[in-house]
């Protein structure tokens, strides 16, 4: 099942990629859908004795993060009338080489820690390269939306950091947690789509014309 | 140098020119047509070499020497690739080097013959596909270096032959992204949709088969044997890394390479069928994201 393991955190890895390069929202929400269902098979992976609890946050996960988020992503998309292009300020190049440097400082970051079990290291190195790039994409994409899919990556990494530790920590706090983000998520994008109806514009870019004036 | 690899060469030598037909009749066969059949190149290249070649008044010596450059460049190049799963003809130490830099020499000889020409637009096709070819340059060489780390050692005969079995055990997630790195070098250096299309009719579109529209003849039939062999020695390349045939018998690792290689055919033509070509400002982006994947497998492998 390690091999499993390892399996599913090099894709995340890889749909961290797709989502600093593809250009179309669509490909980005279905990307972090994709990372979600990732996630939620790896509590499974990493621990072969499923108990109620694996498996319940395994479904918890799925149901949230790879089916409900999306949609709802995609149906503010939808209604909201966004236009269906990442308007990031930094090229996709740069992007995707700022990628690249993430998940290279998280593997260094994570050879560096006085970690238990060596098994911990991957997981580590990916939380951290999945947190740094969620920063990324929330620093440089314009888009409402964007921010939401940064945010929700943001999660995604501290939750595989958590993994590490969830043999201590009582499932139903993890559960509290995907519950919080769900809300956050919902609230979010209703005040994305009022937003949109009150202003045509959804880009931040523009409040900082409000200061001084 | 073994009877296998010369037998392997020789297979590959002879076979190049089916590979470009399987991959047309893949496409052919997937948009509901029939498509010309696989031997159709060979049937054109008996046909060039019967033909003169015209040359423009314009055109000096370079031009003329550009096809014998590029074919030149691809044969010895195919010495260092161990066709057969297991040693090359040629090995030394920094064999990578070669074989990566006898390519781009192959593709610096074509561009210096599209300029030469002086047509604006065999000018247009040779900016392009050198600006290509400097976004190929990292994805390869990271690759290499990839496969470097993982066989522990600094020849492509080292790489794809017996210590890369021992490296798919413990490395194999590196591996699976360093080959699909390299198979997006291969489309992009052999001019394959999603980057360039073999088969556009419209000048500016072109970029490969743009920089060679001057050429005819006998001169034709070299640059399209010569495409058709590189596309042959990169798929080696791939097949390699995916599997390692080392303690194989001889006739099984090159009916391996027989099959991968009708294997990426199919793959190609697969590939031209269900999507278009990218948008030339879309394609160093690709490019750049098969240098990160190759760039990730060697952050696996240091881990």
């Amino acid at each position: 099942m390690q091999r499993v393991a390892e399996l599913l955190l090099l894709l995340i890895v890889l749909t961290n990629f797709a989502v600093l390069g593809t250009a179309r929202l669509g490909t980005c929400i279905r990307a972090i859908a994709v990372q979600g269902l990732l996630l939620g098979m790896l509590p499974l992976a990493l621990h072969p004795a499923w108990s109620v609890h694996t498996i319940g946050l395994a479904t918890g996960t799925i149901v949230i993060k790879a089916v409900l988020l999306p949609r709802f992503l995609a149906w503010a998309i939808r209604e909201a009338a966004v236009r269906r292009e990442v308007e990031p300020r930094i090229g996709y190049v740069a992007s995707l080489l700022l990628g690249a440097v993430a998940v290279a400082v998280g593997f260094a970051t994570a050879q560096a820690l006085p970690l238990p079990d060596a098994a911990g290291s991957l997981l580590v190195a990916v939380a951290l390269a999945t947190v740094i790039v969620g920063f990324l994409v929330l620093t440089t994409r314009i888009k409402a939306l964007t921010q939401v899919v940064g945010y929700l990556m943001l999660e995604n990494g501290i939750y595989v950091f958590g993994l590490t530790q969830s043999e201590r920590v009582p499932f139903m706090v993890e559960l509290g947690v995907l519950l919080d983000i769900f809300v956050g998520v919902f609230i979010m994008g209703i005040v994305v789509f009022h937003i949109n109806r009150e202003f045509d514009t959804l880009g931040d870019g523009k409040s900082m014309d409000l200061a001084g004036r | 140098m073994t009877g296998t690899s010369l037998a392997a060469l020789g297979i590959a030598l002879l076979a190049a020119p089916a590979l470009p037909g399987i991959a047309g009749r893949t496409k052919a066969m997937l948009t509901g047509r029939t498509g010309s059949p696989v031997w159709q190149l060979y049937r054109d290249l008996a046909k060039l070499m019967r033909k003169g070649a015209v040359y423009s008044t314009v055109s000096t010596w370079v031009f003329r020497l550009a096809p014998a450059v590029l074919l030149a460049c691809v044969l010895v190049a195919s010495l260092f690739v161990p066709l057969d799963g297991r040693t090359a003809i040629v090995r030394f130490d920094g064999d990578l080097v070669a074989f990566a830099y006898l390519l781009a020499l192959g593709r610096f000889g074509l561009v210096l013959a599209a300029l030469d020409t002086g047509s604006s637009f065999e000018g247009m096709g040779a900016s392009r596909d050198v600006t290509y070819a400097s976004f190929v340059e990292p994805a390869l060489f990271l690759s290499f270096t990839g496969l470097a780390l993982a066989s522990d050692s600094l020849s492509l005969s080292g790489f794809l032959g017996e210590p890369l079995a021992a490296a798919w055990s413990r490395a194999a997630p590196s591996l699976v992204m360093i080959a699909g790195s390299l198979f997006v070098v291969l489309l992009a250096e052999t001019s394959r949709v999603p980057f360039d299309d073999p088969a556009t009719h419209l000048e500016l579109t072109m970029i490969h088969e743009v920089a060679v529209l001057d050429h005819s003849g006998p001169d034709l039939a070299i640059i399209l044997y010569a495409g058709a062999l590189k596309l042959t020695l990169l798929a080696a390349v791939v097949i390699g890394v995916l599997i390692p045939r080392a303690g194989w018998s001889g006739a099984v690792s090159i009916a391996v390479l027989v099959g991968g290689l009708a294997m990426v055919g199919v793959a190609v033509g697969v590939i031209e069928s269900v999507m278009a070509r990218l948008r030339l400002t879309r394609v160093p982006q690709v490019l750049v994201a098969a240098s990160a994947l190759a760039a990730f497998g060697i952050i696996l492998l240091l881990g």
